[in-house]
């Protein structure tokens, strides 16, 4: 059974003040054009995945690290306090499947695997932060690089 | 994609994938490359069977048929390993930077 996180996370936090789930009536919609064959997508994760010596990320924070899409494996970090980050560290495909999008561009399942992908940390308490300060500057990257859809993998 | 059935219900992206593994694997377990290719593959074929807004798209890996236990343990008291102290993590931020700064 898929496991029912909200009141996991309460009683994980039960000695803080009551978190105020984000809660949407109204649900975006884009109609997909083309097929995703011939999309150009970029691949982002909440994972916490920095490359090189991009500076680590810390709590409640809004920023975001550009990844290039050649990097290879030795070059991956992660830096995260909500999940346990091993498995990740080892491969960081789990959370970042950048490699796996690089094969299926050049198997043309997609179109165009854009040009840096992004990360951030997940680990943010407040939603109007990621509402007014870090999903702007995302979408501004993806109109910038005439993304066409995007993929997002949480941790 | 989602790890929290739940939370993606009340956000209502457009479009989600779901694997009902346990949070940080949600393309898989590390290395094992065919697996996270089953995964991606699946996602990017949901941007063209999704057609519902805000439908999401269950998959049907299993982390692991015989020991179901990490579905009781994950994001629980506990469940995640201790962490280093803020002095060793220093020191391996430093290095890791310094590794790159060097060249």
């Amino acid at each position: 059974m898929p496991i029912d996180y909200i009141p996991r996370t309460r009683e994980l936090y039960r000695d803080y003040a009551h978190y105020r789930w984000v809660v949407n009536e109204a649900i975006p919609w884009t109609p997909l054009t083309k097929p995703i064959a011939r999309c150009k997508l970029a691949l982002m994760t909440s994972g916490g995945i920095l490359y090189r010596d991009q500076p680590r990320f810390h709590r409640e924070d809004a920023s975001y690290r550009r990844i290039p899409k050649d990097a290879q494996p030795p070059d991956l970090y992660v830096w995260h306090f909500g999940y346990p980050t091993a498995d990740a560290e080892a491969d960081a495909n789990c959370v970042f499947p950048l490699e796996r999008m690089r094969e299926l561009e050049a198997a043309r399942v997609i179109g165009e695997l854009s040009d840096p992908a992004f990360s951030f940390m997940g680990g943010i308490y407040s939603a109007r932060k990621v509402r007014e300060e870090l999903a702007p500057k995302i979408v501004g990257e993806l109109r910038s690089a005439n993304v066409e859809a995007f993929y997002l993998v949480p941790a | 994609m989602t790890s929290a059935l739940d939370i993606t219900r009340a956000v209502k992206p457009p479009r989600a994938v779901f694997v009902n593994f346990p949070l940080g694997h949600q393309t898989g377990k590390p290395h094992q490359p065919e697996l996270q290719r089953q995964i991606v593959r699946d996602a990017m074929r949901a941007f063209e069977t999704i057609t519902r807004p805000g439908e999401i798209v269950e998959l049907p890996y299993v982390w692991d048929p015989n020991d179901r236990t990490w579905e009781e343990t994950d994001y629980t008291a506990g469940f995640m390993p201790a962490r280093p102290a803020r002095e060793a993590a220093d020191q391996t931020e430093a290095a890791r930077i310094a590794k790159y700064r060097q060249r």
